[in-house]
């Protein structure tokens, strides 16, 4: 014991010298030693207090550097262009062959209503530097503009398209207007354009409906969390049918059936220990099992649910008996001595009085599915994957999988995206979190 | 027919078993007048009636199509023509998978040699044979289960019992997937683990100092022989936990006693949510924030008092870690304080010592075991973490007890060996498998210590 130890009555009864002195004696040095204690008493509660504070605090740093990092994201610059759709360009024959409007050279087309708004531009290398301002993408939504209405050949239409990362992060001042030979991605000359385009409003950032709708690219203006949120929607929603009836099933039996024996407590210490095994060993189950074995694709959300299932089981199971307890025991008996059978009196009465809990848990269960990296990377859902899936065994990537590999991504554009795709991701999972919340506090009965 | 079709047109029949059953079992008492007379409630029948039909079936509709492609494999193996039966095992089984490749449509047949393109036919042409008779065969048993029960259905079945136990055996099955799940990482890891060790001995793994696992693959190849000595992923995984518990440990603690013993109850009802959001964010944002903000920070800073630190260093991934992990503690912990009974307190305050002094003296020491056991939970949660180090550790594997340095970890070098494409026999995918294995005996061996010591803490106070 330290220093402070004798200043405990209970402690300094022991010692012989100490019961020699009077109680008076005792009293004095007692009050001669609260200031120190008294002390002692406030910084242990200042640590205390800090210890909450720091806490406080990088949660709120967290996701003020993620906001700040990230919400320029849901605004993209675009460019204002006189859009001509040339017929000798998208069409020459004349023959409005479908194959021949996919095919066209819709970069041309931008090229020559980039040459329309700067005349005085002259020479390959700058005509060049002129077309970098707008993305590669904006072709493909000149070409879609056109197949789905090949009325516009030969019309005239003004168009915001695209503009390339470099424009859009100088506009969103995340670079800096230092020209190429300082060693910028602009030269002079571009940042010259991009400034009499911007005032002549004919550059401005708007809302980026790219950001939901595309899956990912190359190319960061282009890339989207389109394909990994519709990634991460099928795994759930197939995590949610197997995990959910698989987990309230477990959770009854042990709880309202299984008898107290060795058998039932090793299944009892077996799902406490796997609700604590690391994810990523669940992952290297999935691919020797899953696709080592059974032969399923790689990269399908099908597998992704069925690790996920396995990884939330646990926790599905020990909320759901933790529900299943707080059924007080009167309920079972009345329903007992009404004549019910044991599983009527289950099905009848004690589960749906433990749904709201067992739903609870399910959605938190949910939710750590949601932000659940390590496991997908084992089983392949890392691919670069450009085309949004349609179904379960399409390859396909999830929300926090996206973030990961934009975090690798070197351009300066993509540390932006991968912060608007943690946004999203908290979204969700704030969501989710919310509808638990709500959902025992209004449901949740107390006896 | 397909067999997703299939399983439709056996829940149609299935549901039009139930009603049979259950019109069979009304009309054995004379409608719903009687249904005194009967032992059960008329849906128990027809619920018997559905599950004879559609159980025995599903059993047989999932052996065949476990077993059916290999069959068909086999089959189509052995009538291809002798030449390309003589091919050693591996070029037969790339054959192969060309003709699963034509078989899927992934090549076109018209691309296919002629020989693959043969098998393929065949392929299909067996396939579409064995989809037929699996669908009579399931058809046929459905019908004779739903055919057989309905004509033993007389007011005195005991309709309900059956069903009822069917029912708890499913139940049973359900709880069952749980020891599956650890029977099948322990088999998959070990086994792959195994094959590991037939390679590398264990010893040179255990106790080796140098990981390099890059293998060669040409016989000839200089300089990357491969060795799989993997100390230094043990150390730079202890390091990284180590900066974390160092992290997470007092401010857990301290964050656990203030909330529990000190703070108002607003004050509690406020900020206790807000530390669980911590534990509530997915590793991968804490790593693209260890990796994206407090690394290149704690360089700026080691530049400014002249440390050379690395942006990948072992202090970067493990300060972010501990912060993640408090709220881990500080949970385990506030349940430990909270148990302590009060009448300690009271005791301890009687003998005049202040609040502080109890709570150092009196309650920590009563909740040691539990915290104790929280705190061995934790550890093996930091030593399975996985993005955080993956985002924010380095790869090369450093034997340093600098933190400033890089480290990598078992984690890291599980999915740098498995992302990206391998082959399931290379020394180098393997020895993922063996680091797993270590991985899950290691947190096994933490979680069982640890729950046990929880347990037998909270059997005291009780």
């Amino acid at each position: 014991m330290n220093a402070s130890g004798s200043n405990v009555p209970g402690d300094a009864g022991s010692r012989p010298s100490v019961s020699r002195r009077t109680p008076k004696e005792t009293q004095e040095q007692v009050a001669r030693s609260l200031k120190r204690r008294y002390w002692a008493e406030r910084r242990f509660r200042m640590y205390g207090l800090a210890a909450v504070l720091i806490g406080i605090v990088f949660v709120l740093f967290l996701f003020a550097t993620i906001i700040a990092k990230g919400a320029s994201t849901f605004r993209q610059s675009y460019v204002k262009l006189d859009v001509f759709y040339d017929p000798a360009i998208i069409d020459p024959a004349g023959t409005r062959k479908p194959e021949d409007i996919a095919n066209a050279d819709y970069q041309a087309i931008i090229r020559a209503a980039l040459r329309e708004r700067f005349p005085n531009v002259e020479g390959r290398r700058d005509t060049r530097e002129l077309t970098r301002l707008v993305s590669s993408g904006a072709s493909f939504d000149l070409r879609s503009r056109v197949k789905n209405n090949e009325d516009l050949i030969g019309q005239r239409e003004t168009q915001w398209v695209l503009a390339s990362d470099d424009v859009d992060m100088l506009m969103k001042g995340r670079i800096s207007r230092e020209t190429a030979d300082d060693g910028g991605p602009l030269s002079a000359q571009q940042i010259g354009w991009i400034d009499s385009l911007a005032e002549a409003d004919a550059l401005e950032l708007r809302f980026n409906r790219t950001f939901f709708t595309h899956g990912d690219s190359r190319e960061p203006e282009q890339a989207g969390v389109g394909g990994a949120v519709m990634g991460s929607l099928f795994t759930l929603a197939l995590t949610l049918l197997l995990s959910f009836p698989i987990g309230v099933s477990a959770a009854i039996y042990l709880e309202e059936f299984a008898r107290k024996n060795r058998w039932t407590d090793l299944i009892e210490v077996n799902i406490n220990n796997l609700a604590a095994v690391p994810s990523i060993v669940f992952g290297l189950l999935g691919l020797a099992v899953f696709i080592g074995f059974f032969g399923l694709p790689r990269s399908a959300p099908l597998v992704g649910a069925l690790v996920l299932t396995l990884l939330t089981l646990p926790t599905i199971i020990i909320a759901s008996r933790a529900a299943l307890k707080g059924v007080p025991p009167s309920i079972r008996e009345a329903a007992l001595g009404m004549g019910a059978s044991k599983i009527q009196m289950v099905t009848h009465h004690v589960l749906p009085l433990a749904m709201p809990g067992m739903l609870t848990g399910t959605i938190i269960g949910m939710a750590r599915a949601l932000g659940e990296t390590a496991p997908l990377l084992m089983i392949g859902m890392v691919a670069f994957i450009v085309d949004v899936p349609r179904g379960f065994t399409d390859p396909a990537t999830v929300l926090p999988v996206q973030v990961f590999l934009w975090a690798d991504s070197p351009e300066r554009a993509f540390v932006e995206r991968t912060s608007g795709a943690i946004i999203v991701l908290l979204a969700f999972l704030v969501v989710m979190n919310a509808t638990a919340v709500v959902l025992r506090n209004r449901f949740e009965r107390r006896w | 027919m397909t067999p997703a079709a299939l399983l439709v047109v056996l829940v149609g029949l299935s549901l039009l078993a139930y009603t049979l059953g259950k019109s069979r079992a009304l009309a054995a008492v004379g409608g719903s007048r009687g249904i005194r007379n009967l032992h059960s409630l008329p849906s128990y029948y027809g619920a018997l009636t559905a599950l004879w039909c559609a159980l025995p079936a599903l059993v047989v509709f999932g052996i065949w199509l476990a077993f059916q492609d290999a069959i068909i494999t086999r089959l189509v193996t052995s009538h291809m023509p002798a030449d390309v039966q003589a091919l050693s095992p591996q070029e037969l089984s790339l054959v192969i998978n060309d003709v699963h490749n034509v078989v899927q449509g992934n090549v076109s047949f018209e691309n296919a040699r002629p020989e693959v393109r043969a098998a393929a036919e065949e392929y299909i042409e067996l396939r579409r044979i064995s989809r037929l008779a699996l669908t009579g065969l399931v058809i046929a048993i459905g019908i004779v289960g739903l055919v057989v029960v309905r004509s033993r259905i007389s007011p005195q079945f005991r309709a309900r019992n059956a069903v009822e136990k069917a029912v708890e055996w499913g139940l049973i099955g359900c709880s069952l997937i749980a020891v599956l799940t650890t029977v099948g990482i322990i088999a998959s890891v070990a086994f792959e683990a195994a094959r590991f060790f037939g390679q590398v001995p264990w010893y040179e793994f255990l106790f080796g100092l140098n990981w390099s696992p890059q293998t060669a693959i040409r016989a000839d190849q200089v300089g990357s022989s491969g060795s799989f000595g993997a100390v230094p992923l043990f150390w730079g995984t202890a390091l990284i936990s180590g900066i974390a518990m160092i992290v997470a440990v007092p401010i857990g603690l301290f964050s656990a006693i203030y909330l529990a013993e000190y703070a108002h109850r607003k004050f509690r009802a406020w900020t206790k949510p807000f530390l669980e959001v911590l534990a509530g964010i997915p590793t991968v944002v804490y790593g693209f924030f260890a990796a994206l903000t407090i690394g290149p920070a704690l360089r700026g800073w080691g530049e400014a008092f002249g440390l050379e630190v690395a942006t990948e260093s072992a202090l970067a991934a493990g300060l972010v870690m501990g912060i993640m992990i408090v709220p881990f503690v500080s949970s385990l912990a506030d349940d430990m304080i909270t148990a302590v009974p009060q009448s300690l307190r009271d005791g301890a305050y009687a003998l005049g010592a202040t609040k502080s002094e109890t709570i150092r003296q009196v309650v920590i020491r009563a909740a040691l075991p539990g915290i104790v056991g929280g705190v061995l939970l934790a550890v093996s949660r930091a030593i399975g973490e996985t993005m955080i180090v993956v985002m924010a550790a380095g790869l090369a594997a450093n034997l340093t007890a600098n933190p400033f340095e890089a480290v990598t970890t078992v984690t890291v070098q599980i999915v740098t060996l498995l992302v990206g494409d391998q082959e399931f026999d290379s020394p180098k995918t393997l020895a993922a498998f063996a680091l797993g294995l270590v991985l899950f005996l290691v947190t096994l061996g933490l979680n069982i210590l640890a729950l046990h010591i929880v347990k037998k803490y909270r059997e005291q106070y009780e």
